[in-house]
């Protein structure tokens, strides 16, 4: 929102609405969930909708079967998705995992509570953000986006929808409790507008085609079951055909396709947001709805003449080690506040730790606020962070 | 609303199935008509069926991003226990409205107060208490100018059933009508 004014056309909506209107207007026609708060806005909103365009949604009966309702949905060409909150997600870690294996597009929001277990169903939290990434056994990597605003779950909905198709996997949506029961004007795109990418269909006839080929384009074509492509789908390693290997060579392939197609686009699917970066010297690393408290600390501190900045990642996973060190590199310090004990700035240690602060003579010092009692981090708490630190 | 930059942090609190979280998004649904910044959050757990409940609602025409109200400019409160419980972060230069059906006692403070009681107004008026929020909801728009009377109608037109639009839109004058006559007092 740049703008004083906000144009006409606008609406109130919740986050958890913008995500299920955003994966609705990107072409989402297969819906399978099982209700948890605070993420049930989201299912509700897709049992009144699918039906109306022809889609399905299907209520199952917990969280493992809702995964393995979308990828099958997936598998016969529906766009798929499913919300839940942390208990379920832990569900569907094994289904994930399979769609990553087996290079099924589909999306899983994770409206983030207080954990571990059942913890505080109501409150927000910002503790799965690793679970995200190594929710699943086994490597392979992850693509997960965290918007802070109700009209970015919206755009990122969208854009969650298309890098599933894009990339052939599992893609999270993480948000929380507050940003998705939080109600904002969003201004709605014409639908008939919305860029969505198709899944390609091969060109080869159907007794050369190869599901899983070695050195694929992305957009990759991809048959769907029932349109005369043979292929075999296993969890277990698999050749290009999709029929299970032992052999070395055949599952070096394999797993180097699945790092390389996320690690070579990482320019594709990485975003950040700068916000007051230009001359700051302390710079706050905030993501989702925690960077709405930083946002507001970097003004009150501007106030004061203290140059802090803001840097948050739209893409938490992949992380932007890249775009970490050309902003953060030279600065003097920075804070990470985070709903959790420290999962964002462990990630920026990974990236940071190693970097010599030439003014402090010091290796680079990361100032974490945490916080796990079911509250939000507010502006004040961040700002008295940035007065001792700078 | 003039072109002078604002930010107002609204409260409004009671007990759960009081209407609150109805009256804080009617509210911002209001600022939207208005064309103005506007966030609205609410307690979300157990409460809302019982216990102290809250909407918060931040009007703006500057940018802000956090988004719970932390000093209230506007405290409404429905019950003793929410207005207890909020008071403490009421601005000095900030106002109280209170439902003196429910609340006996206001610990001291330097905001304005306004007290009346809602709850029983709406009764011996509308014979329910159903509309209170939106009663006293208009009685605040009155008093503070948040957002336009004429947005307030419209959202509140838009928001409720359509049985019960003329209660509401009864309710709503009444408050308009309370609240002139406190401000004629002052």
């Amino acid at each position: 929102m740049s703008n004083n004014k906000i144009k006409p056309k606008t609406v109130l909506m919740q986050g958890n609405e913008a995500i299920a209107r955003g994966a609705l207007a990107a072409g989402l026609d297969f819906f399978a969930g099982y209700p948890i708060t605070p993420s049930t806005e989201i299912a509700e909103i897709c049992s009144v909708e699918l039906p109306k365009i022809k889609g399905k949604f299907i209520q199952m009966e917990d969280e493992i079967a809702s995964i393995s309702a979308i990828i099958g949905a997936s598998l016969a060409g529906a766009r798929t998705m499913t919300a839940t909150s942390g208990p379920g997600y832990s569900l569907m870690t094994e289904g994930i995992g399979f769609a990553k294996m087996t290079e099924t597009p589909c999306v899983v929001v994770n409206v983030m509570r207080g954990g571990p277990s059942t913890g505080l169903p109501t409150k927000p939290s910002q503790s799965d953000i690793m679970q995200a990434r190594w929710g699943n056994h086994g490597d392979a990597p992850a693509i997960a986006l965290y918007p802070n605003s109700v009209s970015e779950s919206y755009a990122l909905s969208i854009r969650a929808m298309n890098l599933a198709e894009k990339y052939r996997t599992c893609v999270v949506i993480l948000s929380d409790e507050v940003l998705g029961h939080m109600r904002e004007p969003i201004e709605l795109p014409d639908i008939s507008k919305v860029k969505i990418v198709k899944r390609v269909t091969p060109t080869k006839p159907p007794e050369w085609y190869q599901h899983y080929p070695d050195n694929p384009k992305y957009p990759m074509p991809k048959a769907c079951f029932g349109e005369g492509y043979r292929f075999h789908v296993t969890g277990l390693s698999h050749d290009a055909k999709g029929f299970p290997t032992n052999r070395a060579d055949e599952t070096k392939i394999l797993m180097d396709r699945l790092r390389n197609k996320i690690a070579y686009h990482i320019d594709d699917i990485v975003q950040i947001e700068n916000y007051q970066m230009h001359d700051a010297k302390i710079v706050i690393f905030a993501a989702g709805i925690t960077s709405r408290a930083a946002k507001e600390a970097v003004m009150m501190a501007r106030k004061k003449g203290i140059r802090v900045g803001m840097m948050r990642p739209l893409t938490i996973w992949p992380f932007p080690d890249a775009l970490v060190k050309k902003y953060l590199g030279e600065k003097k310090a920075i804070i990470v506040p985070e709903l959790n004990e420290g999962q964002l700035s462990l990630e920026l240690k990974r990236v940071m730790g190693g970097i010599w602060n030439y003014e402090t003579r010091k290796t680079k010092k990361i100032k974490e606020i945490n916080r796990t009692d079911g509250l939000l981090i507010t502006p004040d708490q961040i700002l008295q962070t940035i007065m001792e630190v700078k | 609303m003039n072109n002078k930059l604002f930010k107002k942090e609204i409260r409004l609190s009671g007990s759960g199935g009081q209407g609150l979280i109805t009256a804080g998004i009617i509210l911002a649904r209001a600022a939207v008509l208005d064309k103005v910044r506007v966030t609205q959050t609410q307690s979300y757990g157990p409460e809302s069926r019982g216990g102290a409940s809250r909407a918060d609602v931040i009007i703006s025409n500057d940018e802000f991003y956090y988004p719970e109200a932390v000093n209230f400019d506007v405290l409404l409160s429905l019950t003793q226990e929410a207005c207890d419980k909020y008071i403490v972060n009421l601005k000095d230069s900030g106002i109280l409205i209170a439902d003196t059906s429910n609340i006996k006692n206001i610990v001291h403070t330097d905001s304005k107060v306004y007290e009346l009681p809602f709850t029983d107004i709406a009764m011996n008026k509308l014979g329910t208490t159903l509309p209170t929020n939106i009663l006293t909801l208009a009685f605040l728009v009155k008093i503070t100018g948040v957002v336009t009377e004429n947005s307030l109608k419209t959202a509140v037109s838009n928001s409720v059933k359509s049985q019960y639009v003329d209660l509401n839109i009864k309710a709503l004058k009444i408050g308009f009508k309370l609240a002139s006559e406190e401000m004629a007092k002052q």
